[in-house]
């Protein structure tokens, strides 16, 4: 039985809209796995790599590179088993017919966050998927849900997958009453309560790396897995420079070289990037709020919180980039963990190594 | 995703905010309430073009029509900035600067200077800019220049919803007089605009898009020309580096050395007439402090040295354009030696 796909521009993050094709990685008449890469797109706010979500083989090629397309608009054509060329023409003609440039990118179309008050603080959530034991992803340090956004969606394809934006961050309330630690694993338990989640597995990295662990400390009931990506919390060193420098940075210049050590490829922050970063920074009681969990974290590039005992209490995968310059992947020495390096990548693995880490994180997820 | 609301929106916002954060903020202008006393008063224009509509009631007292008198209101602002509180007091077209104009040179640039820096005088004036109104020669000027040329003043010409809420906001927690130029053309433009309060820091020019072949500087609605030509000119192969100011005073000296130095090419775009203009600032500056990047000549985009006029025809042509922002970069890039 043959299978004509098409493979279109993916919609990475809320705010994206169109991206620019930047090189095909395949081409036409090879074959293809599910998840393979297929060509590197560019948007004004990152670059990253299409994943084949379907096997097959590329039969036809019909973005060019540099050409900018709208999402959703058609990039290639795979296909499983025999088509004539003919019937790909007549698949293409129809697609590019009825494709309407900004459907999809619409911000008021398809699954989008929603905003909860709980205990008098705002909670911004994205809620995706549905079925199984639901998977709750936390960010780091200055993070949002957005840094999930190469993860959420394949992770969502095969349970309920929750992002949330902590206290202080993205569109969250940005009033912390304490401060710490405990303030932001309550607020996630708030959130659980909310959506009635009894138990769940979490994710989390760096900073929400320390969160997922003490809030399996203070409600251990609730946690079916934990998996830490270049996790707080586990050792004790953490990059004192960076943390002081992001938080006392006020413009770009202050900005970027602190931006640039989160990533193994620093071509990936870009001027939206350290732009939407500056936004954040300058919403009304942003600055207060990383002050106070920037201490509650470190002191002069020592981590507060020592949380390796937790990490034997449930089934924990420990993912990490061999070249994280924030915290070292030497911390995942002795955890009685699921554990893996990921050679050559940095801080930001779950953005810049997603495809790699949604397939441990699926597989892990699958066995408990 | 953001939401997206109008720049005359993000106006609105940022007053209302900082409204009912600060009861020491009030707005004094001619029809600002929409003719006060009058039947219907709360549902009114809100300013001639309707950017302060809707808080007359949400603020009761604190929304003041005044008479038609620049001389007037925008004294009494100035009094009242010196006595603790927090006017935003509506110019409602630049053009009427000279009907007030001692009240601002003479008094509220001065007192701090003039009182050892004891005196703050919190004062913003809101006006606006700028032409392709079809509205004539005294309704349509782009006097940001001139305000900046006075030591004392702030001047803030923001060019997107973005800027115009986070800038207004600094504006009126600034403890010195701020002039916040608000172009006509951009009240309707739509932008992503956080609901939640922020600021938006003044001498911080804004790099909108990084390139390595040439430097555009420009402010207010010139930047939408700038980007334009911007994007015409990445197809021809020619990479520019758009920097809006945000701000003419202070005005971000480091970035714009900092891109002509990596460029070596300037264009100055500016809306307003050449003699004594942003241009010819800014080009002047570059000339002695980064003269020996530069590898061409510097141009200058601007209106030329005329009143704006009144024909559809010639305010079109007076008006720079995306077209004249190109050419004036393709004369830059052919390079000293060339011609």
């Amino acid at each position: 039985m043959s299978q004509i796909h098409t493979l279109t521009m993916p919609k990475w993050g809320l705010s994206m809209t169109e991206g620019r094709i930047d090189t095909w990685l395949k081409q036409e008449g090879e074959h293809i796995s599910k998840g393979d890469e297929v060509l590197d797109v560019e948007t004004d706010k990152i670059s990253s790599s299409v994943e084949a979500p379907f096997s097959g083989v590329l039969r036809r090629q019909i973005a060019r590179p540099d050409e900018t397309l709208a999402v959703g608009a058609l990039l290639a054509v795979v296909v499983e088993g025999e088509a004539s060329d003919a019937q790909i023409d007549a698949v293409v003609q129809r697609f590019q017919a009825d494709f309407v440039p900004g459907d999809g990118a619409e911000q008021d179309s398809g699954p989008a966050p929603q905003k909860v008050e709980l205990g008098g603080h705002r909670v911004r959530y994205f809620d995706l998927g549905e079925g199984g034991t639901p998977l709750v992803l936390i960010h780091g340090f200055c993070g949002d849900l957005n840094n999930w956004m190469f993860n959420h969606p394949a992770l969502a394809a095969e349970r309920r997958v929750i992002a949330l934006d902590l206290p202080g961050h993205g569109e969250s309330g940005k009033h912390l009453q304490r401060g710490d630690l405990d303030e932001l694993s309550q607020s996630v338990l708030a959130l659980l309560d909310h959506l009635d989640l009894g138990r769940v597995h979490l994710a989390g990295h760096s900073m929400g790396g320390a969160v997922a662990l003490n809030l399996a400390r203070l409600a251990p009931a609730r946690v079916q897995s934990l998996s830490l990506i270049a996790s707080a919390g586990l050792g004790r060193e953490i990059n004192g420079g960076y943390l002081q420098g992001i938080v006392a940075a006020a413009n770009r210049n202050a900005l970027k070289p602190q931006m640039t050590q989160l990533f193994s490829d620093p071509g990936l922050v870009t001027r939206q990037m350290l732009e939407d970063m500056l936004r954040f920074k300058r919403l009304e009681g942003v600055d207060e709020a990383l002050r106070q969990l920037a201490d509650a974290l470190a002191s002069d590039g020592v981590q507060r919180h020592d949380l390796r005992p937790v990490v034997a209490q449930q089934p924990t995968l420990v993912l990490w980039g061999s070249d994280d310059a924030i915290i070292p992947a030497t911390h995942v020495d002795g955890l009685p963990a699921e554990v893996a390096i990921l050679p050559g990548q940095g801080h930001m693995v779950q953005l810049e190594a997603a495809e790699q880490v949604n397939a441990r994180l699926l597989a892990f997820l699958r066995g408990h | 995703m953001a939401r997206k609301i109008s720049y005359q929106q993000a106006i609105n916002e940022a007053l209302a905010q900082e409204m009912r954060r600060d009861p020491t903020v009030f707005i004094i202008g001619e029809d600002v309430a929409g003719g006060a006393g009058a039947p219907g008063e709360n549902d009114a224009w809100g300013g001639v073009l309707g950017v302060t509509k809707g808080l007359y009631g949400q603020f009761p007292g604190r929304v003041l029509d005044a008479p038609l008198s620049e001389i007037g209101y925008v004294g009494a602002a100035v009094g009242a900035a010196t006595q603790g509180l927090r006017p935003v007091c509506e110019l409602m077209f630049v053009d009427f600067a000279g009907c007030c104009l001692d009240q601002i040179l003479n008094q509220a640039a001065k007192f701090r200077y003039m009182y050892g820096g004891k005196a703050v005088t919190p004062l913003v004036m809101r006006t606006m800019v700028g032409a392709g109104l079809r509205a004539a020669a005294q309704h349509s000027q782009m006097l940001t220049s001139l305000w900046t040329h006075i030591p004392g003043l702030k001047v803030v010409c923001p060019s997107s919803p973005y800027d115009a809420k986070g800038l207004l906001i600094q504006a009126i927690r600034d403890n010195d007089p701020v002039i916040f130029c608000e172009h006509k053309l951009l009240y309707s433009l739509q932008g992503e605009v956080p609901e939640e309060v922020y600021t938006v820091p003044f001498g911080e020019a804004n790099f909108l898009r990084d390139g390595d072949d040439i430097t555009l500087v420009t402010y207010g609605r010139m930047v939408h020309l700038a980007m334009e030509a911007a994007a015409n000119l990445a197809r021809q192969g020619i990479d520019c580096e758009v920097l809006d100011l945000r701000t003419t005073s202070p005005m971000d000296e480091d970035s714009i050395l900092e891109s002509v130095e990596k460029t070596g090419r300037l264009v100055v775009i500016d809306e307003a007439n050449p003699r004594c203009s942003m241009a010819t600032d800014i080009s002047a500056l570059v000339a002695q402090k980064a003269f020996g990047a530069l590898k061409g000549s510097i141009e200058m985009v601007t209106a030329p040295h005329t009143p704006v006029p009144f024909s559809d025809a010639l305010e079109d042509l007076y008006i720079p354009t995306a077209a004249k922002i190109e050419a004036a970069v393709h004369t830059v890039m052919k390079g000293r030696n060339a011609a």
